[in-house]
C-alpha cells in the first residue's frame, strides 16, 4: 500500500481547505462577535436588530462557506443549503404580511352605522 | 506521527453495496445537508414565533431580554465559534490521514460542548432561583407579565432545543473520534468526521442567530453583563 503524504489537491474525495483559511475565518468571527456586542450596547432604536441580524448573517455565511466547505461544493448541495432558507423566508414573509394587516384599523371608507 | 495510517492497519474506505467510495462519500454528505435543511425549518418555526411575538409585545420583550446575562451569552458564542473552528480543522486533519490530530481536535471540540452546557446550566439556574421558570410560584402569579411568559417560554424552548442539539452533536463527534483512535481515517475515507463536523457547524450557526436575538436586541446594559 503506497501511502505517500503528498499534498492532496484533486487526489482525495473532497476539497481540502487549508488551515490558514480556517484561522482567518475564526479571527473574523471573533471580531464580528465583538462588533455585535459593542453595537448592541449603543441605543440605535429599531436599527439595533437590523445591525444585529446583518452581522449574524455575515457570520453564518462565513461558517457555511468555509467551515462547512459550501464554497467548494457542487450546485446540488447549494440547492439543499438554500432551499430551506427560501422556505423560511416565505414563512417569515407570510407572518409579517398577515399580522400587520390583521391589526390595522378599519378602513376609513367602512360604512358607519 | 506514529498514528498516521500505516501499511499494517490501513483499511481504506468501507465497502458499500452498489456504490464506489467517492459516490458513497458524496451521498453521505448530501444526506447530512438534507437533514440540516430539516433542522433549519425546525428552528425556523421557533424563529418565526419569536419574530411575531417580539413585534407584538416589543416593550415587554426588550425588558425581559435585559434579564438575560449577555456576558455569559457572549462567552458561549466564543466557545461555540472556537469549537466550530477546531471541528473544521479536524476535517482537514482527517483529509490528510493525520488520525492523532483528528483525535486531539475532536476532543477539544467535545470539551467546548461541555463548557457550553455548563455555562447554559449556570444561566438556567440563575433564572430558576429568581422564579423565572415555567410553573414556579412567581410564574403562576397573576402579577407576572403574560408577555414575559411568551419571551421566557420561547427562550427556554429555543435554547433548550439548541442544547439538546449540542448534546447530540457531542455524541456524533464522539463516534467520529473513536474511529480516529483506531487510525480509521485516510484521504480515501473520512466521512464520519466530515458529516459530524457539518452537524456541529449547524449547531453553531443556529446559536449565531439565537445570541443576538435573545440577549442583545433588547438594549442590554453595559453594567450588568452577568445579570443583576
Amino acid at each position: 500500500m503506497s501511502h505517500s503524504h503528498s499534498d492532496s489537491h484533486g487526489q482525495g474525495l473532497g476539497h481540502i481547505v487549508p488551515a490558514s483559511i480556517f484561522k482567518k475565518v475564526f479571527a473574523t468571527l471573533v471580531f464580528l462577535t465583538i462588533v455585535t456586542v459593542a453595537v448592541s450596547l449603543v441605543d440605535l432604536g429599531s436599527m439595533n436588530i437590523v445591525v444585529a441580524m446583518l452581522v449574524a448573517s455575515c457570520k453564518a455565511l462565513l461558517v457555511a462557506l468555509f467551515f462547512m466547505h459550501l464554497k467548494y461544493e457542487n450546485p446540488l448541495t447549494w440547492v439543499y443549503a438554500f432551499f430551506p432558507i427560501l422556505l423560511l423566508a416565505t414563512l417569515l414573509g407570510g407572518v409579517f404580511i398577515d399580522n400587520p394587516m390583521r391589526h390595522a384599523p378599519a378602513p376609513l371608507s367602512a360604512p358607519a352605522k | 506521527m506514529s498514528s498516521h495510517s500505516t501499511a499494517e492497519n490501513y483499511q481504506g474506505p468501507p465497502h458499500v453495496h452498489h456504490m464506489d467510495a467517492p459516490t458513497a462519500y458524496s451521498a453521505a454528505k448530501l444526506g447530512m445537508w438534507l437533514f440540516l435543511a430539516t433542522e433549519i425549518l425546525l428552528f425556523g418555526g421557533l424563529f418565526a414565533a419569536f419574530a411575531l411575538f417580539r413585534w407584538m409585545y416589543l416593550e415587554a420583550f426588550e425588558h425581559a431580554s435585559q434579564q438575560l446575562a449577555w456576558g455569559w451569552g457572549a462567552l458561549n458564542t466564543l466557545v461555540l465559534l472556537f469549537s466550530s473552528f477546531t471541528a473544521a480543522m479536524a476535517v482537514e486533519a482527517a483529509q490528510k490521514g493525520n488520525n492523532q490530530r483528528v483525535f486531539r481536535l475532536l476532543a477539544i471540540t467535545i470539551g467546548c460542548g461541555f463548557i457550553f452546557l455548563i455555562i447554559k446550566f449556570i444561566e438556567y439556574r440563575a433564572k430558576y432561583v429568581h422564579g423565572i421558570w415555567p410553573s414556579s410560584a412567581e410564574w403562576n402569579d397573576p402579577q407576572f407579565n403574560a408577555h414575559y411568559k411568551s419571551f421566557f417560554g420561547l427562550y427556554f424552548c429555543m435554547t433548550g432545543l439548541h442544547a439538546l442539539h449540542v448534546i447530540l452533536g457531542m455524541g456524533l463527534l464522539a463516534w467520529a473520534l473513536r474511529k480516529a483512535r483506531v487510525n480509521r481515517y485516510s484521504k480515501e475515507y473520512y466521512t464520519p468526521v466530515e458529516v459530524g463536523a457539518l452537524y456541529w457547524h449547524l449547531v453553531d450557526l443556529i446559536w449565531i442567530y439565537l445570541f443576538p436575538l435573545l440577549y442583545l436586541v433588547g438594549h442590554p446594559s453595559w453594567h450588568t453583563p452577568f445579570g443583576h
